[in-house]
């Protein structure tokens, strides 16, 4: 065999090696290009998701409010039967009054414009105070959802009649309305004060907040405890045998099951096998602390695994049992990153979905759970309840309940980096 | 009742407390020399208070309401519940419990008030008997570990011994659960083969499941093949992982080679934030979003394109998976050693060379770990496929169609009332049963590669 | 540094195929390495030895630009190749490490087999027209790293599976593919065992027929064996370079004199 590669040295100023180095840069470059276009491309999609959100969403922030002047006229109204007087009747009268020449068609046509809680509105002011009767009540009420859609620019007038949500009628008497200074637009407090209903206008997200607080208390209490007692047996106590490793391998699994399996542990364990009430918060609790459970063993874990042993050979060494070394010694400095692994736990538990529609806290509840044993929804099922509504107006209170948990998952993320970086040592 | 009885708990656990270190206190005073210090004396008791007190109250509140239904629906009229299936049967047991509590609707026959009567008697006599074997057991418990002070006992020892025992506990629920999951599956399942032949179920080619649940409903036959089931999951997942393989791993070559410092302190945590985003955002994302925009580039250039295509839920689900699949790929390639990269380099290799002829052969492994978990995730994700994707089960491999998935029949048949006597709700458990299967296979085959590939390299 | 020259002009066995003036080499704020001036000869071994820590293995490391892949690292200073400077604009370092070869302190063949290994330099920079080509630069690489006998009856198992001293074999045939002017060895022996040592000591005698060889080592017994000229450098400077013989039998430098009597490093 003769030598050829070696000693007779490769002249590098060969035009062929030339274009062969320039098409290898050529190469470099391309690799380079599309694995920015890549990057770039995720970075697109949260922009676009974000953005498509926002855009939809803020406008559910404000809502449409419209000033009524309602005479309660003590024909319509007795004092001795307040509730049940006709309150449709009332409002209507209110409406008349205000454009005494108005038809009866554009009367019925104005009628509709403030939301049907208008009248509960008065109602209730006059209840809490009869002397009302026979006096003009002013209120102000939210007008009813495709008005309101009017009022934010979201129906286009442009529209051919027979295509638009609004006729020229409705369309007509609203804006008699705005001129008549009757109309503003005002921050939608009644979004988060409010629980669910079924019109768009008065629906809020109350009952999902509170729903998922209760929740997620319930999680917190089940899984914190429980997922340190594991993580500390396992990493400081457990000896290494097949029971060990089973426990480990079963907790990695665990952590990677779906969750609508989770879900279905839940319908046939806590609502089949047990009795526990459907719907409840605290149900959809447990089923979240059994998904949560592997996440913060798992982080808990590593914050011990990260405090070095020389702190525990030390306090070992002053005659403290191995139980006091944990207790005392590791698990105080191991803190930081056992809450941080709990809050991002917690934060994925929020937005958890799947297993909380199978145990039933999809239902549409219109008031706040009291306990956490009382049927409610939570924040990511009320958005999905939300989604699934027709009427138009819950597009953008999708969208802006969509926010709100975003916000929430902000928030929580935010508490967990604040905590890893305030407080986390590098040994 | 149960808040009286957890007080009571907290109470007599202060109780033997103090009483058990008031004791070995005692002792000391007496110029004794104890084993253990005093408050290990109080611990150890308080210890043997709590745990018992504290099973028994979750036991006895986890049962005692089954128990209370089953025999206040026993004791109703015979004949009553003749000729009631079992949602049925639910039904009225939930009318008698609302009226038990006192929330009475119109006029109920008499039988019923007499039953919601019976609930809330025994309901109280139930919380009466809960508090009085508490007591028992926490003054039988106060009295044993009183009886055990004394200088020579190890309290030390009996105290960290429970402890040991309730953290084995806590790392058994985790096994619990898993057997949990399996055993509900199982045996709701075994109820679904009983009606529908086990062959019937895997290899059946139609999927109907809405079936009359009364005799007076109009609805199909029924069938339970879950095979176009199954297609249909694999359709959307095969979509998004089509986009979001190349996506997420050309990001993470990105990251790990070309990118500087900078970059990837800024890169990173942009895509974390598009793995945190709950699901159900995304399914709403593609329902506003993807889902039109998709129909309208299809009416552009003639394409027929169903408004529930299986391509708006793959692609969106896509963009779930590429932060996981980036941050694997991007591990799998960090845990390449130096040398092997130095090694390409020294060799006159450009960085892409390096990248795609040494550094990627080597990750492979890792990367493919990553990816069989990603599939995994894929097939188990529910809310965007429930918000996006189709409720008919075609058999269909076109991914303009729409199609259905195992968890989108999981949560549909199980939305809304539920009885478990009937093949469509517990269809939905032997869909879970297999989604668990196949998810399982994947994960520890991902699980072990993974952990395989990080011994290669350690 | 009047000791240096005078060494070198006492020496005719080769040209000059590397030379350093006023090299600077800075981690961020470190000044890692001052005033190196140094000319490397062709055909001869030249050894960097020092104590942990001196800057040896980062000079060496400038020699085919590898630091660029370190970051926040910077090279002042001129080090030419055959008269160019190495760090001027239009060097491209892709070509420059075809050109200077290197061989780690552990070996890190790829996880290929034996004949990717080697066929893998030969590949990327399209020196091979055809297999047989192929086939003859990795039969010859083999041969000159001694390793063709142990080798040829596996060359498609993976490079990985061979026992320490193969794998530095390897790397070193896997280096000299590209047929490279200077092959640069930073520390080649300190992970293998005394005769796995022998074998790549020998072979590194042999190379110095074609290339020129720079190798850093710990032991001043392997500098003293395969060098014919030695660099001793310390705390970041070049203290004393010469002729292998003189540097250990008569060195000129306290501090020379201390190191290789033991009483530094």
């Amino acid at each position: 065999m003769t030598d050829i590669s070696t000693g007779t040295a490769q002249d590098w100023n060969a035009p062929e090696v030339r274009s062969n180095l320039r098409r290898r840069h050529r190469g470099e470059r391309w690799l380079r290009g599309i694995g920015l276009a890549a990057i770039l491309t995720a970075f697109a999609v949260l922009v676009i998701l974000l953005g498509s959100l926002t855009a939809s969403g803020y406008k559910a922030f404000s809502q449409t409010f419209i000033t009524l002047d309602v005479p309660v006229s003590a024909d319509r109204v007795k004092p001795d039967r307040i509730a049940a007087a006709n309150w449709r009747g009332v409002m209507q009268d209110a409406v008349a009054a205000m454009f005494p020449d108005a038809t009866d068609a554009e009367r019925k046509v104005l009628a509709a414009i403030p939301s049907s809680v208008a009248q509960f509105a008065v109602r209730d002011r006059v209840l809490a105070d009869p002397a009302l009767i026979g006096q003009t009540v002013t209120v102000s009420v939210p007008v009813s959802d495709p008005f309101d859609q009017l009022h934010k620019g979201l129906i286009d007038r442009a529209t051919p009649e027979e295509n638009r949500r609004l006729k020229d009628a409705e369309i007509a008497a609203f804006d008699r309305l705005v001129e008549a200074g009757k109309v503003a637009l005002r921050p939608n407090w009644a979004l988060v004060t409010s629980a669910d209903s079924r019109f768009p206008e008065l629906a809020g997200l109350r009952g999902a907040l509170i729903g998922s607080f209760y929740a997620l208390l319930t999680c917190f209490v089940i899984s914190f405890p429980i997922g340190i007692g594991a993580a500390i047996y396992l990493e400081e106590f457990a000896p290494k045998n097949r029971l060990s490793d089973l426990i480990e391998i079963n907790i990695n699994n665990l952590a990677a099951v779906p969750s609508v399996v989770f879900g279905l542990l839940g319908l046939a364990v806590f609502l089949g096998w047990f009795g526990l009430p459907r719907s409840a918060p605290f149900v959809g609790g447990l089923v979240l602390a059994l998904m949560t459970l592997p996440t913060i063993i798992i982080a808990t874990r590593a914050a011990l695994k990260a405090v070095p042993p020389s702190i525990r050979e030390a306090a070992l060494g002053i005659g403290a049992s191995r139980q006091q070394v944990v207790f005392q010694h590791v698990l105080p400095l191991a803190m930081p990153g056992i809450l941080t692994g709990t809050i991002i736990g917690l934060a994925q538990a929020l937005g958890e979905t799947a297993p909380l529609l199978l145990i039933g806290m999809n239902a549409f509840i219109t008031a706040a759970p009291a306990t956490p044993f009382d049927a409610a929804t939570a924040l990511p099922t009320q958005i999905f309840i939300w989604a699934d509504s027709p009427e138009r107006g819950f597009v953008s209170r999708t969208s802006a309940a969509i926010l709100v948990l975003l916000g929430f998952l902000i928030l929580m993320n935010g508490l967990a980096i604040f905590l890893r970086n305030r407080f986390e040592r590098r040994w | 009742m149960a808040g009286w009885a957890f007080l009571l708990l907290a109470a007599a656990t202060v109780f033997a407390y103090a009483l058990n270190r008031r004791a070995a206190d005692a002792l000391r005073e007496d110029g004794r020399r104890l084993h253990s210090l005093p408050g290990f004396h109080g611990g150890y008791a308080a210890l043997l208070v709590l745990v018992p007190g504290f099973l028994f109250l979750c036991l006895w509140l986890v049962f005692q309401s089954a128990f209370i239904n089953r025999s206040v629906m026993a004791g109703l009229p015979p004949g009553t519940l003749d000729g009631l299936d079992s949602g049925a049967v639910q039904l009225l047991q939930s009318e008698i419990i609302s009226i038990s509590r006192g929330q009475v609707f119109g006029t109920p026959e008499p039988w019923k008030l007499e039953a919601a009567t019976r609930m809330s008697e025994m309901r109280s006599t139930a919380g009466w008997v809960m508090i009085a074997l508490l007591a028992l057991i926490a003054l039988g418990a106060i009295l044993y570990a009183r009886s055990r002070v004394s200088a020579a006992f190890r309290a030390r020892q009996g105290f960290e011994r429970i402890v040991h025992g309730i953290m084995v506990a806590c790392s058994v629920v985790a096994i619990l659960t898993t057997f949990g999951i399996v055993a509900s599956l199982l045996f709701e399942s075994l109820q679904f083969f009983r009606m529908v032949p086990v062959n019937e179920f895997l290899f059946g080619l139609n999927w109907e499941p809405q079936i009359p649940i009364r005799a007076d409903q109009v609805a199909g036959t029924g069938a339970f093949g879950w095979v176009p089931v199954f297609v249909g999951t694999l359709v959307i997942t095969v979509i998004a992982l089509f986009v979001s393989v190349p996506i997420g791993l050309f990001s993470a070559i990105y990251l790990n080679e070309f990118a500087s410092d900078r970059f990837r302190a800024f890169a990173k945590p942009v895509l974390e934030i598009l793995a945190g985003v709950p699901t159900v955002v995304y399914g709403f994302f593609a329902v506003l979003v993807v889902a039109p925009a998709l129909r309208n580039a299809g009416a552009e250039v003639g394409l027929p394109i169903s408004p529930n295509t299986a391509l708006a839920a793959g692609s969106v689900m896509a963009i779930m998976l590429i932060p996981f699949i980036s941050s694997f790929s991007d591990d799998a390639l960090g845990a390449v050693p130096q040398s092997l990269r130095d090694g390409s380099l020294a060799l006159g290799a450009t960085r892409s060379e390096t990248v795609l002829k040494v550094l990627f052969p080597a990750a492979i492994p890792g990367i493919v770990g990553g990816i069989l978990l990603a599939v995994s995730r894929a097939i188990g994700e529910t809310m965007i496929v429930v918000m996006a994707a189709g409720l008919i089960a075609t058999l269909t491999i076109n991914p303009l169609d729409s199609v259905t998935t195992v968890t989108v029949q999981i949560v549909t048949l199980l939305i809304g009332d539920t009885s478990f006597d009937n093949p469509k709700t517990l269809a939905a458990f032997a869909l879970g049963l297999m989604l668990f299967l196949v998810t399982l296979g994947i994960n520890v085959l991902a699980l072990r590669i993974v952990r395989k590939y990080r011994e290669l390299y350690d | 540094m009047d000791d240096a020259r005078l060494a070198e002009r006492a020496v005719t066995t080769g040209e000059v195929k590397i030379s350093a003036r006023k090299a600077q080499v800075y981690y961020g704020e470190t000044h890692a390495i001052r005033d190196v001036d140094v000319d490397i000869l062709d055909k001869t071994v030249t050894a960097f030895i020092g104590p942990s820590g001196c800057g040896k293995s980062t000079f060496l490391r400038c020699l085919n630009r590898m630091n660029d892949t370190i970051p926040n690292c910077r090279v002042e200073g001129r080090i030419t190749l055959d008269g160019e400077d190495i760090y001027d604009r239009s060097v491209d370092p892709v070509q420059l490490r075809a050109r200077v070869g290197m061989v780690f302190q552990k070996p890190n063949p790829f996880p290929k087999s034996i004949y990717e290994n080697v066929a893998y330099g030969p590949r990327i920079h399209g020196m091979a027209r055809t297999k047989a080509d192929l086939d003859q630069i990795v039969e010859s690489c083999l041969r000159r790293a001694a390793l063709w006998n142990e080798a040829k009856d596996r060359l498609d198992e993976p490079g990985t599976g061979l026992s320490g001293g193969q794998q530095q074999r390897l790397c070193i045939a896997r280096a000299i593919a590209t047929s490279p002017e200077v092959l640069l060895m930073d520390e080649p022996c300190s992970a293998l065992d005394p005769i796995a040592t022998a074998q790549v000591e020998e072979l590194i005698d042999e190379l110095r027929a074609n290339f020129s060889v720079v190798i850093v080592t710990h032991s001043m017994q392997q500098a003293a064996r395969v060098s014919q000229r030695t660099a001793f450098f310390h705390l970041g400077n070049l203290v004393e370079y010469g002729e292998t013989g003189q540097i250990f039998t008569n060195p000129r430098d306290p501090r020379t004199e201390s190191y290789i009597t033991g009483r530094i490093g």
